[in-house]
């Protein structure tokens, strides 16, 4: 078997840590763990970008990686935090899914994205692009996270988690999306996040909660 | 030149009524920059008219057939919309709905959202077009949530994490898109994502990532055209925002949606080399058309009616872009030419009529005809417009799609003739009781502006009647592009 460079190695234990995290996510009910865990992904995704860009040479890697740095790992994880100490939401009600069910849904869709990922990857030239599977997984993941949740705040840390899977499938297949579009992509989520926490303000002021029982009166029939 | 005044006019405008907040006159700069903006469009038409395909800002931006009319289309519904919302806006303020911050909200939003749009038309790069398109909807998100209202709110957070969620995947689709045309373009150059060069070689794009592209891409943009079962949001949107909101946002970005949908499908089936894409945007098409026209029948609310009444044009459109063919494009350009027209001068109507009844229930809204002939006559024939009534456009449009449906796919046409009557009959009943009976409503503080509503109808009912050549070029130029020889 041929010896795997050591670099390579490491990227490959960044990919294999943001899919335990994805699981993590799926199981944590505490609202603030949530969040941290979703700075600790994006700092897996930061880690990752850089020892890509180091590998390649490419320098719109460093950029990108600063990016990730700046919006996943410090920004936006510091925005959810404040607005959880503002709005005063700690635990997540009951998901729909009991934790082992949805566990065992988490590893059907692992075994699902391979599948999916790997005629792509066979086509794939780039160093990473066994990764590709587990960016197609953490995505599923963060879909299965939002639909098992009830409350907006860990509905929105699913929408980002999927999103960082979507730049880490970017990076695996393609080293990365041209900069302009990952820069509008950048703008989109930040400005997202923004229009959110006024939302969730408008929300909380309406309902005294950010429970999503209480968004559920709009029926076909109305 | 009048390309930078056409993005920057809008764009900088945001920026104008986000400072000039509440000041008055707020809502006459809304309609003088709107009025600029389609003045800027005109001249680039002229000019593409005249010249041909332009691109500008090193290939990221660029003009041709098919995107120039959706320009000209959309800063037309732009300007109109300014000049119906100013009393409309004005008679909320006064029934204590709005208060000064949320209206500076509204313009400065409003003029955002006009620049996203006009971005997403005009951008050679499919990742641009996936950034302005969700950036629509952002500017849109607190529009709709602007009464502050819970029933406003549910539509907002649906409205935010359904497109949210669904222009995730289109993401996906566009790294795909990529990831296939670096291969062939290289990554080298920035022009893997132009699409002009896409174009170019579709032929060679991997066939096996392309349609995997598709299928995120579809269900990504599908979700913001509102294809069923991917509609959920809509109804909600555009019955919960104000009525300004609601016109835009059913005239023109389900527009600019669907036109992502067909520049994507042009590549994939390029790719493909096969008609699947087409197939699938059919099929999706034709169960929009019938889902919308049950769900029609269970509606007492009036934004929610013609909210439903959009999806199943979007049905329409889609599974006529779906045939293919010069002719089916031909009828897919014209229809959604007319449905925008149509569709926004209807929600024009219904905004007053609203006010008047001081409520968006069916039951609630009467005697339209007695108590302001014009409301209630713009109501009525706007209906009978969208309806598919001859001599309006709609009908013409209408006509060449079943038309050719009987040729291409005679499966289709019974299923399209019979959603199109239940249709009929659901919005026929409900405006008929709305514009006849006894009156129940009060006077309006403010005198509406009701010349927009019958500009759209008087140009809806010009495009059935007669095309002008000009126009008919430039129709069939766009539809032969989207046939792709």
């Amino acid at each position: 078997m041929q010896h795997t460079p050591f670099d390579l190695q490491l990227l490959n234990a960044c990919a294999a840590i943001l899919l335990l995290l994805s699981f993590a996510m799926l199981a944590q009910r505490r609202i603030v763990a949530l969040v941290n865990l979703l700075a600790l992904q994006g700092a897996m995704l930061f880690i990752a970008t850089m020892l890509l860009a180091w590998r390649t040479g490419q320098n719109h890697l460093y950029v990108s990686a600063a990016l990730t740095l700046g919006l996943k790992v410090i920004a936006l994880p510091w925005l959810l935090h404040v607005l959880i100490k503002r709005l005063n939401v700690q635990w997540d009600s009951e998901p729909l899914l009991n934790v082992p069910g949805t566990m065992l849904i988490g590893l059907v869709t692992v075994v699902f994205s391979f599948g999916l990922a790997q005629p792509i990857a066979e086509l794939a030239s780039t160093a990473t692009r066994n990764s590709l599977g587990i960016a197609v997984a953490v995505i599923l993941l963060a879909f299965i996270t939002m639909i098992t949740r009830r409350k907006a705040m860990s509905q929105v840390v699913g929408f980002l988690s999927m999103e960082n899977g979507l730049f880490f499938g970017a990076m695996s297949a393609t080293y990365g999306m041209p900069m302009i579009v990952e820069f509008g992509v950048a703008l989109d989520v930040l400005v997202a996040m923004l229009v959110l926490g006024v939302f969730f303000f408008q929300i909380r002021e309406q309902f005294d909660s950010l429970d999503l029982h209480n968004l559920e009166s709009l029926k076909e029939d109305q | 030149m009048e390309f930078a005044v056409l993005l920057l006019t809008p764009l900088l405008g945001a920026l104008l009524l986000a400072v000039w907040g509440a000041r008055p006159r707020a809502a006459e700069i809304n309609i003088a920059l709107s009025f600029g903006t389609f003045l800027a469009a005109v001249a680039v038409t002229v000019r593409v008219i005249n010249e041909g395909n332009l691109t500008a800002a090193h290939e990221q931006f660029f003009l041709d057939p098919f995107n120039v009319f959706l320009v000209t289309l959309t800063a037309f519904v732009g300007l109109t919309t300014s000049i119906f919302s100013r009393p409309y806006m004005r008679i909320e303020m006064e029934h204590g709905r709005l208060s000064h911050g949320r209206l500076r909200l509204y313009h400065s939003m409003y003029q955002l959202f006009m620049t996203m749009m006009l971005v997403a038309l005009t951008t050679n790069n499919m990742g641009l077009l996936w950034v302005a398109l969700e950036a629509a909807t952002l500017s849109t998100v607190l529009l709709v949530t602007l009464y502050r209202t819970p029933a406003s709110l549910e539509a907002g957070w649906k409205y935010f994490i359904l497109c949210g969620v669904g222009i995730a995947q289109a993401l996906f689709g566009t790294i795909l898109l990529y990831f296939a045309a670096e291969k062939v373009l290289g990554a080298e150059g920035v022009s893997a994502l132009l699409w002009t060069h896409l174009a170019a070689v579709k032929g060679e794009l991997e066939p096996t990532v392309l349609g995997l592209a598709f299928a995120f891409l579809l269900v990504g943009y599908g979700t913001k055209v509102g294809l069923a079962p991917l509609h959920n949001w809509l109804p909600d949107a555009h019955a919960e925002g104000p009525t300004p909101v609601s016109a835009v946002l059913s005239g023109l970005l389900l527009n600019v949606a669907i036109y992502a949908v067909v520049r994507c499908k042009i590549l994939v089936e390029g790719a493909l080399q096969s008609t699947l894409p087409s197939k699938i945007l059919m099929i999706f098409g034709l169960l929009s058309v019938v889902l919308s026209a049950l769900f029609l029948w269970r509606q007492r609310d009036i934004k929610r009616l013609f909210a439903y009444s959009s999806i199943e044009h979007m049905g329409i459109i889609a599974f006529a872009f779906g045939m293919g063919g010069a002719v089916a494009n031909f009828a897919a350009l014209l229809h959604m030419t007319v449905h925008s027209l149509t569709k926004s001068a209807i929600f024009f109507t219904v905004g007053h009529a609203a006010q008047k009844a001081g409520s968006q229930r069916i039951e609630d809204i009467r005697g339209l005809l007695s108590l302001n002939p014009t409301i209630g006559w713009g109501l009525m024939l706007g209906s009978l417009a969208i309806l598919g009534f001859p001599p309006f456009g709609v009908f013409a449009s209408e006509f060449l799609i079943l038309t050719t449906a009987m040729k291409q796919e005679p499966w289709a046409t019974p299923i399209l003739l019979l959603a199109l009557g239940v249709a009929f009959a659901a919005i026929f009943s409900r405006v008929q009781s709305m514009v006849l009976g006894h009156s129940t409503g009060k006077r309006l503080p403010h005198q509406p502006a009701l010349l927009p509503v019958f500009a759209h109808l008087a140009l809806v009912l010009l495009l059935g009647l007669y095309i002008p050549p000009y126009l008919a070029d430039w129709y069939r130029a766009a539809a032969s592009m989207i046939v792709g020889n």
